[in-house]
């Protein structure tokens, strides 16, 4: 450290210290500062490469070129919003096919996720005791560092043929077997905050719980949960959002096939949800599809955006007092 | 009432007795305490399924030819077929992402910890770098897509690339995605270093970039280095970006080689990408290729998240107290 000399006069100069110092602290501040600012600058740009295409997509389809027009043999215009089926490539752009196909997986996965997950959690939080903690709890955790490929590839080569097929009788890839590998991939998360807002209840409420003669079950159910509750409800909300925006899970096992889907409302049908149609659209051969048909690529992954933003937003609310850890 | 409360006493006293001595079975305790465990057991049970089923399938194929596997790239027969490109894909896309995430998400999470103040604006980022968390993987595929496939085309013109989809672009896209972890959870890791640390070194005249890379950083190391862990076998495992980006799906041309520094601006795969390709394929005969590629990537994932988990195991238990 370099030595400051001891000088009579203006303290605040005595104090200021080296001038080359100051300003190696300017400039470390100022890198430190543009690398969160880069944080702003991906939201414009996801957010611009959304809307984009997206307004190009709801302006072709309200002003369609003579491309689009030559090549559906039909008239274009909002219309196609609506009809039985997903189909790019006719212009059968029924967003509720999708839509519905996310929320009947989501539904499964949630199905699946939630009681596992907070039966997992409270057993962990509540009743196991230091030891047992160590070694399950990082087993739990390696299930959640499983990608989603793998899970899908299980989905579409166990769970559907060992449980759909033989409980139900459905084909070989439904929506089913897709909700269930999205909710085992979900269940970690739900079962990680959860549990972190359960430990962060203090244990002075357990005390007196147990002081005036309740049991664990009474303690847990009565006293813990509700004083963790803000931090449950984040975590089944996260867990939802998750669900919502997988794609891979889907993409394998629930069986649309050449990017197209028929509008269901039957979990043991194939279908396909609104990240599995962007996929596979964009995996789909190049350059035989119509503008209009990629542009709704764009305008799938918009509305994917919003609601996934808008439930971040709300559980955000609910997780500010637990610890988000995924 | 005097002759009554002895009684009452007595008949109470005895109860409470009994209750505690008697380590009767309390049954809707008991069943709730199992259901519990069930669900945990039951979760722990499907991983085990999992990955028997997963190691199982592969076997004929790592024990049998496990060289082969590893170096021939992807054919179109399924005896033939290796992951070599998508092993290369995948190590280059952890080099994007250690290169260009870690130095940036820890810096950017030192300035909102350190520097910046308790404004509007810090909040806003705050609020801004949470939300691009729990944005859905595909998302961030359209962005690297939008960025470095449509805008650049013109940049790639001469050279041939027609279509931009590099393995650059999808490891910067990747880069993106993990960024927001690494910011939540290396500000997470050094907003947990004691006050008493900070002040100490501050009191003996450091100046503040002189406290953080002595005293803050260090101690926060283990925290730091968990979360880029995650991030990374996170980043490693997706698929989504990678197909929005145009990773080719199937067939890769030729064998070429690994640390070619050329090859980056070449068409890519990667892992996930060929094992989506190699679970699309109909039939059975791809099932033990798919799966042995499954176990090649859930190796490298898992072993990173195995590390970052023990080493926080390690140094939470050194820093409590």
């Amino acid at each position: 450290m370099t030595a400051t000399q001891v000088r009579d006069g203006d303290p605040a100069q005595m104090l200021a210290g080296n001038p080359r110092r100051r300003a190696r602290e300017k400039l470390v501040k100022l890198m430190m500062a543009s690398a969160a600012l880069m944080s702003i600058l991906i939201s414009f740009g996801i957010v611009g490469s959304l809307l984009y295409r997206a307004i190009q997509f709801v302006f072709g389809l309200l002003d369609p070129n003579d491309n689009d027009l030559a090549e559906s043999r039909q008239p274009i215009g909002l219309g196609n919003l609506w009809s039985d089926q997903w189909a790019p490539r006719f212009f059968d752009f029924d967003v509720k096919t999708l839509l519905f196909g996310s929320i009947i997986v989501t539904i499964v996965a949630m199905a699946l996720a939630t009681p596992v997950g907070l039966g997992a959690a409270i057993y962990l939080s509540e009743y196991a005791n230091p030891r047992v903690r160590k070694i399950l709890k990082p087993i739990l955790e390696v299930l959640a560092g499983i990608p989603s490929v793998v899970l899908g590839f299980f989905a579409l080569r166990w769970i559907s043929p060992n449980l759909v097929q033989k409980i139900f009788d459905a084909e070989g890839q439904s929506l089913l077997a897709a909700g269930l590998g999205v909710g085992l991939l979900t269940i970690p998360l739900v079962a990680s905050i959860s549990e972190d807002a359960m430990r962060s209840v203090p244990s002075a409420l357990r005390e007196a719980s147990a002081g005036l003669g309740a049991r664990k079950k009474t303690t847990t159910l009565s006293v813990v949960i509700p004083a963790a509750v803000s931090g449950l409800v984040a975590s089944l909300i996260v867990a939802t959002s998750r669900a919502i925006g997988e794609t891979m899970v889907v993409f394998l096992a629930a069986g649309a096939s050449g990017n197209s889907a028929q509008f269901t409302v039957n979990p043991l049908e194939r279908g396909s949800t609104m990240t599995a149609a962007m996929a596979s659209q964009a995996s789909g051969t190049d350059g035989t599809i119509s503008e209009l048909g990629f542009n709704s690529l764009f305008f799938v992954g918009f509305v994917l955006f919003v609601i996934t933003l808008g439930l971040n937003l709300i559980a955000d609310r609910f997780v500010r007092r637990v610890r988000q850890v995924y | 009432m005097a002759l009554v409360e002895p009684i009452l006493r007595r008949d109470t006293s005895e109860r409470v007795k009994q209750q505690i001595e008697a380590g009767g079975v309390n049954l809707p305790n008991l069943f709730f305490k199992y259901v519990l465990l069930g669900s945990l057991l039951f979760a722990l049970l499907v991983i085990g399924i999992l990955i028997v089923d997963v190691v199982g399938d592969s076997w004929s194929v790592l024990s049998d030819r496990l060289g082969i596997f590893l170096s021939n790239p992807t054919r179109t027969s399924a005896d033939e077929s290796g992951v070599f490109q998508g092993v290369r894909g995948t190590f280059w896309i952890g080099i994007f992402v250690v290169v260009f995430t870690f130095p940036l998400g820890i810096a950017a999470a030192v300035y909102l910890e350190e520097y910046a103040g308790d404004t509007r604006l810090t909040r806003m980022i705050n609020i801004n770098i949470r939300n691009l968390a729990g944005v859905p993987s595909v998302v961030y595929g359209i962005l690297g897509f939008t960025i470095f496939v449509s805008l650049l085309k013109g940049v790639y013109g001469d050279t041939g690339l027609s279509r931009g989809n590099t393995t650059t672009a999808g490891g910067l896209t990747l880069a993106i995605l993990a960024l927001p972890v690494v910011i939540i959870t290396s500000a997470e890791a050094i907003r947990a270093v004691p006050a008493s640390l900070r002040e100490a070194a501050y009191g003996v005249g450091a100046t503040k970039s002189e406290v953080i890379r002595s005293h803050i950083l260090p101690y926060a190391a283990p925290g730091i280095l968990t979360g880029t862990l995650l991030s990374l076998a996170r980043a490693l495992g997706e698929a989504a970006p990678l197909i929005l980006v145009g990773a080719v799906q199937g067939k890769l041309g030729p064998k070429t080689g690994f640390f070619e520094l050329s090859q980056l601006g070449e068409k890519f795969t990667a892992m996930p990408i060929v094992i989506t390709d190699f679970a699309k394929q109909p039939g059975d005969q791809w099932q033990p290729v798919t799966a042995a590629a499954i176990v090649v990537l859930l190796l490298v994932v898992l072993g990173f998240n195995a590390v970052a988990v023990l080493l926080r195991n390690r140094f939470e238990g050194r820093r409590e107290g």
